[in-house]
């Protein structure tokens, strides 16, 4: 008994600092004052040095607002046609090419990056050959690349959710006298916001870190935050990509934990009320 | 229940021979059907008989393949659910689970751009009448399953409906409560006034809710009557076997007049002399239904030589109110007997392996030509 829990206790702490000993080594190093990353400089240490010098770097803060900018464009055009892709799938039976359908817009989760990336710069520069449209690469193409992508992730989990739904819903809602419009804006929405909310974080998440296809369809003046580092990290990483990573980490770190436990309040609050309902009948 | 006046001349619901096919299968077979103002009409039967499907079409959910539906005079072809002055009351209640009871209520009148006062007050005299009053602030989940279904019939009700279709109403709650709410259902349908059209599978249900029974089995109809009717004159060996328990004998038309028929039975070893007339073609082979509660079981010989026969009781199950007694007929035929236990003391009563009689009244045979 008494080995077991301790091989499962050692298993754990692998475990934990197979995952967590790299990031934790580069928040470490992000108070360094040295600037050779590998080297502890204990003398002036810890420091915010880098910090410092992160806020001040234009190049950064610019490529981080770009980031943003895209990744939110991205989630919510990712939601809108991921929705109305999954919709169309559940909803609409066997209508002809819905076989197609399914496996097309999945066809970007298997797919390589490299593909997908080197196949949008192709059609983008054709597209400018023929129309004129887009002008050259920059933000909009990278968009619109990271939507092709997304809107995949955000079709399953749209999609998952509506199987799971409970059609006498709607249809009740249709007997009590709304339209079927009515139905869709006043039922069905609210119901699946949680997979829209899922669904949105994660095409943020997605577009937030993508460097693979940013880097084939995006032009000068348009270097999203992970190409940043990306390249700087090729030229030998500097201790401010250390602090930027670091804060990258806290935040990532901070709206996980404060889901965790917003969820976990609910699911008591739930129980507690499920319980209330059953003794009170 | 009391029988009703029901005003019959006035049909409300007229189904008119309605077909529904769902690809090569056969969900409701050219059933016809009238429906009166005022009545608790059940369509029962097994699960895949087309109750279902015909309630739906009702409600306007499926569309008849062929034939027509009339609601209160008006073609109901080309008017979608929501327009329909029909109601329908869902078997998992659907209720919306991000509204609260008073919002769930609320829903429907707000579709008909009542004003906000009306929409409140008629909510509020609903909740009331269902007993809900101060559970309107309550989502779905903090509710109990009695509950939950109270709010599913307020919210259809408050509607005021022409007809309420209620699909299995009945069916999640557990026995104590469903005997409780059955009888809410009647007064509430009294007082409101409103047809219902109900859908279960549930003999007993049909039978307490019911002012007529619409027995269903694979997409027809097979026969529509009280449940008097239905439970003491099955019109075949389906609706007699369906509702409730049956010995059926099968036997042969020895003697065929207008008050009375003769039936020998080789199984029962006697003939059954059957105080009404029946019409069907002398000598036909014919089947004899006899319900287990219509049968005397004694220990001495009751006088007369027919409606009698003799076994040994093989198997008893105490019910509390009743008791059923398996019976070996010398032919080797099982027959069932149920005897309601009026004395307390078990001493009388017939024990294992006793040798009986058993005899019925003349009147109590059903004689069934299908």
């Amino acid at each position: 008994m008494k080995s077991r829990s301790g091989f499962r206790n050692g298993a754990l702490v692998l475990g934990l600092a197979f995952l967590y000993m790299p990031i934790l080594s580069m928040v470490v190093f992000s108070f360094n004052n040295s600037r050779l990353v590998t080297v502890w400089d204990s003398a002036n240490s810890p420091t915010l040095t880098w910090y410092r010098k992160l806020f001040a770097n234009e190049q950064i803060l610019d490529a981080a607002f770009l980031s943003l900018q895209i990744a939110a464009m991205t989630a919510t055009g990712a939601v809108i046609l991921g929705t109305l892709a999954g919709l169309a799938l559940v909803r609409f039976g066997a209508f002809r090419g819905r076989a197609m359908l399914s496996t097309m817009t999945t066809a970007p989760l298997v797919m390589p990056e490299v593909i997908t990336g080197l196949s949008l710069l192709l059609l983008f520069v054709a597209l400018e050959q023929l129309t004129g449209w887009p002008e050259g690469r920059g933000i909009m193409t990278i968009t619109i690349a990271h939507i092709t992508l997304a809107m995949a992730y955000v079709t399953v989990v749209v999609r998952s959710r509506l199987v799971g739904f409970d059609d006498s819903l709607e249809e009740a809602a249709l007997d009590l006298g709304a339209k079927p419009l009515t139905v869709f804006f006043r039922i069905t929405l609210p119901l699946i916001t949680p997979a829209l909310v899922s669904g949105w974080l994660l095409a943020f998440t997605l577009s937030w870190d993508d460097v693979v296809i940013s880097q084939f369809v995006s032009g000068p003046n348009s270097t999203t935050l992970p190409m940043v580092i990306f390249s700087k990290a090729r030229l030998g990483v500097s201790p401010d990509i250390n602090a930027l990573a670091t804060i990258l980490v806290l935040i990532v770190a901070t709206g996980v934990v404060l889901s965790t436990l917003y969820m976990k309040h609910e699911e008591k609050r739930r129980l507690r009320e499920e319980q209330m309902a059953r003794s009170g009948n | 229940m009391a029988e009703k006046t029901i005003d019959r001349s006035q049909e409300y619901v007229r189904i008119e021979s309605v077909t529904k096919r769902f690809g090569d299968f056969v969900a409701v077979d050219n059933v016809s059907l009238n429906i009166y103002k005022g009545e608790i009409f059940c369509l029962l039967g097994g699960s895949g008989c087309g109750k279902t499907t015909l309630l739906r079409m009702l409600a306007g959910f499926e569309a008849p393949t062929s034939g027509r539906i009339l609601i209160d005079g008006q073609d109901m072809a080309s008017t979608p659910p929501y327009e329909r002055p029909v109601n329908m009351m869902f078997q998992s209640y659907a209720l919306f689970p991000h509204m609260s009871v008073e919002r769930n209520v609320a829903f429907g009148l707000e579709q008909e751009g009542l004003t906000k006062a009306e929409v409140s007050n008629r909510v509020a005299d609903m909740l009331d009448i269902v007993k809900l009053g101060e559970f309107a602030r309550r989502k779905p989940h903090q509710l109990s399953g009695g509950q939950r279904q109270r709010v599913a019939l307020a919210r259809a009700l408050v509607k005021r409906p022409k007809i309420l279709l209620l699909d299995e109403p009945l069916g999640a709650l557990d026995k104590k409560l469903r005997e409780h709410t059955q009888f809410e259902l009647i007064n509430l349908q009294e007082r409101l006034g409103v047809t219902f059209v109900v859908v279960t599978h549930d003999q007993e249900e049909a039978m307490t809710l019911a002012t007529r029974i619409g027995v269903m089995n694979k997409g027809q109809i097979v026969q529509v009557g009280t449940p008097t009717d239905i439970y003491e004159f099955p019109n075949s060996r389906f609706v007699a076997d369906f509702i409730g328990s049956v010995n059926i004998f099968e036997g042969q038309l020895i003697e065929d007049e207008p008050g009375h028929v003769r039936i020998r039975c080789p199984e029962l070893d006697t003939t059954v002399f059957v105080s009404h007339g029946i019409s069907s073609a002398p000598d036909a082979k014919v089947s004899v239904a006899i319900r287990p509660e219509k049968i005397e079981m004694t220990r001495g010989a009751p006088e007369g030589a027919e409606n009698l026969t003799r076994g040994i009781v093989k198997e008893i199950a105490y019910m509390g109110d009743m008791s059923v007694y398996l019976v070996k007929l010398d032919s080797g035929r099982m027959v069932r007997v149920t005897i309601p236990n009026v004395e307390r003391h078990a001493d009388e009563r017939i024990v294992w392996d006793e040798a009986v009689h058993l005899s019925w009244h003349a009147s109590s045979p059903v004689v069934l030509s299908q």
